[in-house]
C-alpha cells in the first residue's frame, strides 16, 4: 500500500499542481486559458531545463550550485561575441555555448571523479569563479539588447506550430531525457550509482565516471540555456539569473527527487519546475508581492524534503515472520 | 516432502566427472585475521554442493573471491580445468560465475526488467536499450522459473522473495554456469522457500553448478549433492551428502575439542541485576523475557539475523521497543538513549566495530575516556592528566598492544581494537556488560584473551550477556544460554542441556527443537 | 616479552614537534607572505589605522566561522547563515522603526539568530533529513521573509548608541569587532579543545553511529551546534548592521560562501572529523589581508570572490594531489 503511494509521487504532484491552478483560477479565470498557460510553461522553460540537467547529478548522489553562473557566462561570452563580430553565425554561437557549457560541467565533474571532492564544495567554488569570470571579461558593463544582432534574439521567441521555439526546445529536452534515463546504459547507471554505488561497483558501472558525465550532461544544459536566457530577455550583466540554482534544486527536491541519489524521474522534475513556475506567474495575478517568490520557494523545498524523507523511511530487516505478526 | 525433491532431481552424474570450477590451495589474510588458508573446492555441473561452516569460517571471504570482490593471497582458480583470474566483479560475470547474495544487492528504483539486465541490456536503434525486447526477454526468463512477477514492475514494490526470484533470473540472463547462492532462504516463508527450492532443481537440470551456502542442516540434506564444511578457514571435511549423517556434519563443523581454550571458572553467582519483561518491536524481535545476575555469563545463541543483536540494542537504547519494559537492581529504568543505558550501568560491545565500535580516527585514550568524561572532567572542562591516568589503568588492565595511549585506534590490529571498546566501558564500571560477537574475527591469542578477561569480570560481579555464533565459545563461556530464532527466545538451556546439537537444532528449528 | 615493551607510553611525539607540523603552521607562513607582499606593494599598509581598518573584512565573517566550524567538524553544515544575517537585520530594522532602542534591539538579533539556528536544528535532528538541502530550503526561506518585509526599501534610522558595536573602538586601535573577534576566537577555541562538549564534537564528526553507540547523545549536541550557529549569525548581524547603518534584504548576501571558505582553509575537513579554532583565526586574517591587499591594489571585489573560490577547491585538492603523486 506504502508502495502505490510512493509511485504514484508524481500523480500527487499533479494533482497538487491542478490544485494550485484551480485555487488561482477562482480569483482570476484569465490564468488558466490556453494562451496564458503557453505562456507560463515558456516563461518556465529555462527552469524546466536546468531542472533535468540538475536532476542527472542527484540522482548520481550530488548537487550541481554552478548551473546558474554557468548559464550566465555563457550567456555573456556568446552576447559579446556577437556583439564584436555580428557575421559569426546564430548556429556556430549555439554550439558554442553548449560547447562552454559542457566544458565548465566536465570541470566540475573530474574534481568531483578524479579528486573525490564532495560536490557541494567543488560547485561552491566554480560558482563564484564562473560568475567572478563574467566580472572579468565584460568589466561590469551590460550588453544591451540595441548591441545584440536581430536573428541572435529572435530565436527563442519565433513561433512554431503555436509555441515559442523556447518551450521546444523545453519539450524535446524533457523528451530527451526521459528516452536516456529510461533508454540508455547511462540512464540506468545513474539511477544505480545513486541508488546503491556498491552494488553499481559491482554491476561494472564506475561511480566516478557517472557521476563525471552527469555533471557533463548539467553544464551543457546550462550552457544551452545561457544562449536562450540572454538572447529571450535581451540583457546580459554580471548578476543574470543570481540565485537561480536554488530555484533550481527546488525544483528537483519539489518534484520528489531524492537528495540521498536514485530515486527520481522526468516527469517529477518536469512538475516540479512547472509547480514553482506557476506560483512565480500567479503571484503577482492574485496580488500577492513578488518579494514573496523566494520565500514560498524555500518552504517549498523544506515541505519536499520531510515529506519524500517520510515516504522513504526504510523499514528494518523484518525478522518477524509477517504469517506471525499477522496473527 | 524430502523424498518428493529427490524424485525430481536430474540423474545423477558420473562420480569422475569434471568439476566446472575448481579452487585449490586458496588463502586470504586480512590485518590481524588469516580469513582462509589453502582451502580447496570443487563444484561440478548439474550438482549442488552445500557449503557448511559457523560464522567466521571463510565461507563470506570465499563468496567475495569467486565473484572478483577480493584477489587470493595464494592459490589457484580453475574454471573447466583451466587457471583463470577473477580482478573485477566483471570478470567474475564474465566468466559465468554470478552469487545471489544474502541481503539481494539489486535497485530499488529501476523495473524488474532493468534489474536482471543491468549492464548487458539488448540493444535496439541507435544503440538505444530495446526495453520492448529487454520486457520479453525477462519475461521469458522469469516465466522458466515459474514466477509470475511483470517485468515493467519497480523493485520496490516487489517482496523479498520475489527480489529473490529477480536476482536469480538476473543470473540466468548472463548465462551463469556457476551460481553461488548464499543464505537464499534467509528470510523466506516455508511455502518460498518450497519454491525456491524447484528452481534450484531446475537449475541443476541446465547443468549448472550451484555452491549453497546454508545453516538450515533440513535444507542442505534436501537439495544438496555433495558439502564442504569450513573451520576457522580451512576444509575439514567434503563428499556425498548420501554418505553423512546431520550429527557428523554438526561436528565437523563445531570441531571435537569444545572445552579446548576455555579459563577454568568459579561459578559465583549473586542477585538479580537486570530484568527484561515482554521486550517487543513492531517487526524484529517478541515475547523476550530474561533475567541476568552478578556473576553470571549469558550466551545468547541464534543463526544471523536471529534478531538477538536487534534486542541488546533495544535494551542499550539505540532503538525504541514497543512494548516491555527494563528493570535494573528491581528498579524499573527508562532508557530513551545509550546514554541512559551507560548512566544506568548497561554498557554494550557492538558486533560492528567498523561503525559501531571505536572511532578509529581519535587516539586510544580519547576513545577509552569518551563515555566518562562527565566524571573525568570538571565543569565540563577537560582535564588530560586524568584521562591519561584512566586509560593507562584499563589498557593495562586488557593487556593492550600498542605504540602509545595517543595512537590513533584505526592503527591498531581488530583485537587491540577491541580491547580498546571493552576498556572503554570497564572504565564507567558498570553492572551489565553485553559483548556482541565479542571474539568474531579477531585472532586466537587475542580470543584467548578476552575469554580470560569475561571470566575475570564474572567472577568481580559483572554481569555479562555474551551474543554468540561460535559454539565452543557459548557452550564453553556461558553459565547459561538462550537460543533464539526468528526474533523469539526457543529455548533456554543451563547444564546438561548445553551441548551442541541441542544448540544446532534449536536454531535451526529441526524437529525436536520447536518445544521452547 | 619483556615488562619494559608492555608499558605504553602516553605519548610518542612531544606536542610542539607535532604542532610544527600542521597545517595552522603552513598557514600562519603564508599569513606572514601575504603580509609582507602587502607592505612592499602599498606604502599605505603599515599603518595601524589601516590596518584596524582591514580587520572589518573579516571579523563579522570569522564570528560565524568559528560556530560553523563546530558544525562542519561534528559533520553538518549550514547554509543559511547569511540568510539568518539578512533576517536578523531586518528584525533589528524594524524594532528600530517602532523606536526600540539599543539593548532591546542586541536582544531581537540575537533571538531571532537563536530562533532560526533552533529552526534549523530541529528540522535535522527531529526530522532527520540531510542539513545541507534543509539550509538551502531555510536559507531561501529566511532572506525570503526579509524581502517580503522589506521589498526593495531599506530600514535605516538605528539610535545613535547602536552604531557602537560595528563603528566603536574600545582602545586606541582596536575596534569593538576586533574585541569581540579576539573574545569569541579564545571562547570557540576553549569550547572546541578543552571541553567534554569539543571532545564530542570530534566524535560525533568522525563517526556518529560510534559516538551513539559510545553513549554520547549526538542529536542533543548537534542541535545545540545549530542554535549557537544562529546565535553567532545574529551577533554577526547586530555588528554589521550597527557598521553599515542600515538593512536591506541583500545585506550579507553570498556570505555563506566565504565563511564555509573561510572554515575550510582553517584546515578543517569538510567531511567533518578534524580542524582547529587557532586555524580558522589564521584562515580569518589571511582572508582579511588579502582582501584588503587587492583592495589597496584597486581590485575589484568580485575578482576578490574568484580568489575565494578558487582558494576553496584549491585547499581541499592540492593535498589530495600530493598524496595521489607520493601513491603513484
Amino acid at each position: 500500500m506504502t508502495g502505490r503511494l510512493v509511485t504514484s509521487r508524481e500523480a500527487l504532484l499533479a494533482g497538487a499542481l491542478m490544485l494550485l491552478l484551480a485555487l488561482v483560477a477562482t480569483r482570476f479565470p484569465g490564468f488558466v486559458a490556453p494562451a496564458n498557460l503557453a505562456r507560463v510553461f515558456n516563461d518556465t522553460a529555462p527552469l524546466i531545463l536546468l531542472a533535468l540537467g540538475q536532476m542527472a547529478v542527484i540522482l548520481t548522489r550530488c548537487i550541481d550550485l554552478s548551473v546558474a553562473a554557468n548559464l550566465a557566462l555563457t550567456g555573456m561570452i556568446v552576447a559579446m561575441i556577437n556583439v564584436a563580430a555580428p557575421g559569426v553565425p546564430l548556429a556556430a554561437l549555439i554550439a558554442l555555448a553548449v560547447g562552454l557549457g559542457t566544458l565548465m560541467g566536465m570541470a566540475n565533474g573530474i574534481l568531483v571523479w578524479k579528486l573525490d571532492i564532495p560536490p557541494i564544495v567543488v560547485t561552491l567554488g566554480t560558482m563564484t569563479i564562473y560568475r567572478g569570470t563574467i566580472f572579468l571579461i565584460s568589466g561590469g558593463k551590460w550588453v544591451n539588447a540595441h548591441e545584440m544582432g536581430a536573428a541572435f534574439k529572435a530565436l527563442p521567441r519565433a513561433v512554431i506550430l503555436g509555441l515559442p521555439v523556447m518551450s521546444w526546445v523545453a519539450i524535446a529536452a524533457v523528451l530527451a531525457f526521459w528516452l536516456v534515463l529510461t533508454r540508455t546504459t547511462l540512464g540506468r547507471a545513474f539511477y544505480a550509482v545513486g541508488g546503491n554505488p556498491r552494488a553499481a561497483t559491482y554491476a561494472g558501472i564506475d561511480v566516478g565516471r557517472t557521476q563525471f558525465l552527469a555533471f557533463t550532461l548539467s553544464g551543457a544544459l546550462a550552457g544551452l540555456t545561457g544562449y536562450l536566457w540572454v538572447a529571450r530577455y535581451a540583457v546580459a550583466y554580471v548578476d543574470i539569473a543570481g540565485g537561480f540554482e536554488l530555484d533550481v534544486v527546488a525544483a528537483c527536491v519539489i518534484g520528489g527527487i531524492s537528495i540521498m541519489g536514485g530515486v527520481g524521474s522526468v516527469a517529477g522534475a518536469l512538475l516540479g519546475a512547472l509547480f514553482l513556475g506557476v506560483i512565480k506567474n500567479a503571484l503577482p495575478v492574485v496580488n500577492v508581492s513578488p518579494f514573496w517568490q523566494l520565500a514560498i520557494s524555500g518552504t517549498a523545498i523544506i515541505v519536499a524534503v520531510a515529506l519524500n524523507a517520510r515516504a522513504s523511511r526504510s523499514r528494518g530487516r523484518i525478522i518477524l515472520r509477517r504469517a506471525e505478526h499477522a496473527a | 516432502m524430502l523424498m518428493q525433491t529427490q524424485t525430481e532431481m536430474a540423474p545423477r552424474p558420473a562420480a569422475e566427472a569434471r568439476p566446472v570450477l575448481a579452487l585449490s590451495g586458496v588463502s586470504k589474510s586480512f590485518p590481524g585475521v588469516r580469513a582462509l588458508s589453502g582451502v580447496s573446492l570443487r563444484l561440478y555441473p548439474g550438482q549442488v554442493t552445500a557449503l557448511v561452516g559457523e560464522n567466521g569460517a571463510g565461507k563470506s571471504t570465499l563468496v567475495k573471491i569467486l565473484t572478483g570482490i577480493y584477489r587470493p593471497d595464494a592459490g589457484e582458480i580453475l574454471l573447466d580445468g583451466r587457471p583463470v583470474r577473477f580482478p573485477t566483479a566483471h570478470a567474475a560475470g564474465r566468466a559465468g560465475v554470478t552469487a545471489i547474495h544474502q541481503e539481494t544487492v539489486l535497485f530499488d528504483e529501476l523495473t524488474v526488467a532493468e534489474n536482471i539486465f543491468l549492464g548487458h541490456a539488448p540493444r535496439g536503434r541507435f544503440g538505444l536499450i530495446d526495453t520492448g525486447a529487454m520486457q520479453r526477454e525477462a519475461a521469458r526468463i522469469l516465466r522458466g522459473i515459474g514466477a509470475e512477477i511483470d517485468p515493467a514492475q519497480r523493485l520496490k514494490d516487489l517482496g523479498i522473495a520475489s527480489k529473490h526470484l529477480v536476482a536469480i533470473a538476473r543470473a540466468l540472463s548472463i548465462d551463469a554456469r556457476v551460481v553461488i547462492m548464499d543464505e537464499p532462504t534467509a528470510a523466506l516463508s516455508h511455502k518460498e522457500i518450497d519454491e525456491l527450492f524447484e528452481l534450484v532443481a531446475a537449475l541443476k537440470a541446465q547443468g549448472k553448478a550451484i555452491l549453497f551456502i546454508s545453516h538450515k542442516f533440513d535444507e542442505i540434506f534436501r537439495i544438496a549433492d555433495r558439502y564442504s564444511v569450513f573451520r576457522d578457514g580451512e576444509l575439514v571435511g567434503e563428499g556425498l551428502i548420501a554418505e553423512v549423517t546431520e550429527a557428523e556434519l554438526v561436528r565437523l563443523m563445531v570441531g571435537r575439542d569444545v572445552s579446548r581454550i576455555f579459563p577454568a571458572r568459579a561459578r559465583n553467582i549473586g542477585a538479580e541485576v537486570l530484568r527484561i519483561r515482554g521486550l517487543e518491536h513492531p517487526t524484529e524481535f517478541s515475547g523476550i523475557d530474561f533475567g541476568l545476575c552478578r556473576g553470571e555469563i549469558l550466551g545468547f545463541y541464534g543463526l544471523v539475523g536471529a534478531g538477538r543483536s536487534e534486542v541488546m540494542q533495544a535494551i542499550f537504547g539505540i532503538t525504541r521497543p514497543s512494548a516491555g519494559t527494563v528493570e535494573v537492581e528491581g528498579r524499573p529504568v527508562r532508557i530513551r538513549a545509550p546514554a541512559d543505558a551507560v548512566a544506568e550501568g548497561i554498557v554494550y560491545v557492538p558486533e560492528d566495530r567498523g561503525q559501531q565500535g571505536a572511532i578509529t580516527a581519535l587516539p586510544i585514550f580519547q576513545n577509552v575516556t569518551l563515555p566518562s568524561l562527565g566524571r573525568l572532567s570538571r565543569r565540563g572542562f577537560l582535564r588530560l592528566a586524568e584521562e591519561f591516568r584512566l586509560a593507562r589503568e584499563y589498557t593495562r588492565r586488557l593487556d593492550l598492544r600498542a605504540a602509545s595511549l595517543d595512537t590513533e585506534v584505526g592503527n591498531l590490529s581488530g583485537g587491540n581494537q577491541q580491547k580498546v571498546v571493552i576498556a572503554r566501558w570497564l572504565a564507567t564500571r558498570p553492572k551489565v556488560i553485553i559483548l556482541d560477537e565479542p571474539t568474531k574475527g579477531i585472532d586466537i591469542g587475542s580470543k584467548a584473551a578476552v575469554h580470560a578477561f569475561m571470566a575475570e569480570l564474572a567472577a568481580e560481579g559483572l554481569a555479562v550477556i555474551m551474543v554468540s555464533s561460535e559454539i565452543p565459545e557459548v557452550l564453553g563461556m556461558s553459565d547459561r544460554v538462550i537460543v533464539m530464532r526468528e526474533g523469539r527466545m526457543v529455548a533456554e538451556l543451563s547444564g546438561a542441556q548445553m551441548t551442541p546439537e541441542t544448540l544446532v537444532r534449536h536454531a535451526a528449528g529441526i524437529g525436536g527443537g520447536e518445544a521452547a | 616479552m619483556s615488562l619494559a615493551e608492555r608499558h605504553i607510553p602516553d605519548r610518542l611525539h612531544p606536542p610542539l614537534r607535532r604542532a610544527l607540523l600542521r597545517w595552522e603552521s603552513l598557514l600562519l607562513l603564508v599569513a606572514a607572505a601575504i603580509f609582507a607582499a602587502n607592505a612592499m606593494a602599498s606604502p599605505y599598509f603599515l599603518n595601524a589605522w589601516n590596518l584596524s581598518d582591514a580587520t572589518f573584512n573579516f571579523t563579522e565573517k570569522a564570528m560565524v566561522a568559528f560556530a560553523m566550524a563546530l558544525l562542519i567538524i561534528a559533520g553538518e553544515i549550514d547554509l543559511s547563515v547569511a540568510a539568518i544575517i539578512a533576517l536578523a537585520s531586518t528584525a533589528m530594522g524594524a524594532a528600530a522603526q517602532a523606536g526600540v532602542g539599543t539593548p532591546g534591539l542586541v536582544a531581537i538579533g540575537l533571538a531571532v539568530g537563536l530562533a532560526c539556528g533552533a529552526f534549523n536544528g530541529l528540522l535535522v535532528t527531529r526530522l532527520g533529513l540531510p542539513s545541507i538541502v534543509v539550509t538551502i530550503g531555510t536559507m531561501s526561506l529566511f532572506r525570503g521573509i526579509s524581502y517580503i518585509v522589506l521589498g526593495d526599501q531599506a530600514y535605516g534610522g538605528y539610535p545613535a548608541g547602536f552604531a557602537f558595536f560595528g563603528q566603536g573602538y574600545v582602545f586606541w586601535v582596536i575596534s569593538f569587532e576586533l574585541a569581540l573577534f579576539a573574545v569569541l576566537a579564545l571562547a570557540f577555541g576553549v569550547l572546541l579543545h578543552a571541553t567534554t562538549f569539543g571532545r564530542a564534537v570530534y566524535a560525533i564528526g568522525n563517526n556518529a553511529t560510534g559516538a551513539l553507540f559510545a553513549g554520547i547523545r549526538v542529536a542533543r549536541v548537534k542541535f545545540v551546534l545549530f542554535l549557537l550557529t544562529g546565535l553567532m549569525s545574529g551577533v554577526a548581524a547586530v555588528c554589521l548592521t550597527s557598521r553599515l547603518g542600515s538593512t536591506r534584504p541583500s545585506i550579507a548576501v553570498g556570505w555563506e560562501l566565504e565563511i564555509v571558505t573561510m572554515v575550510v582553509l582553517g584546515g578543517v575537513s569538510i567531511l567533518g572529523g578534524s580542524g582547529t579554532i587557532p586555524g580558522v583565526v589564521i584562515a580569518a586574517f589571511v582572508m582579511g589581508l588579502v582582501t584588503f591587499g587587492l583592495g589597496l591594489l584597486n581590485v575589484p571585489g568580485i575578482v576578490m570572490s574568484i580568489v575565494i573560490g578558487a582558494l576553496l577547491i584549491a585547499v581541499i585538492a592540492l593535498p589530495r594531489l600530493w598524496a595521489m603523486r607520493r601513491r603513484a
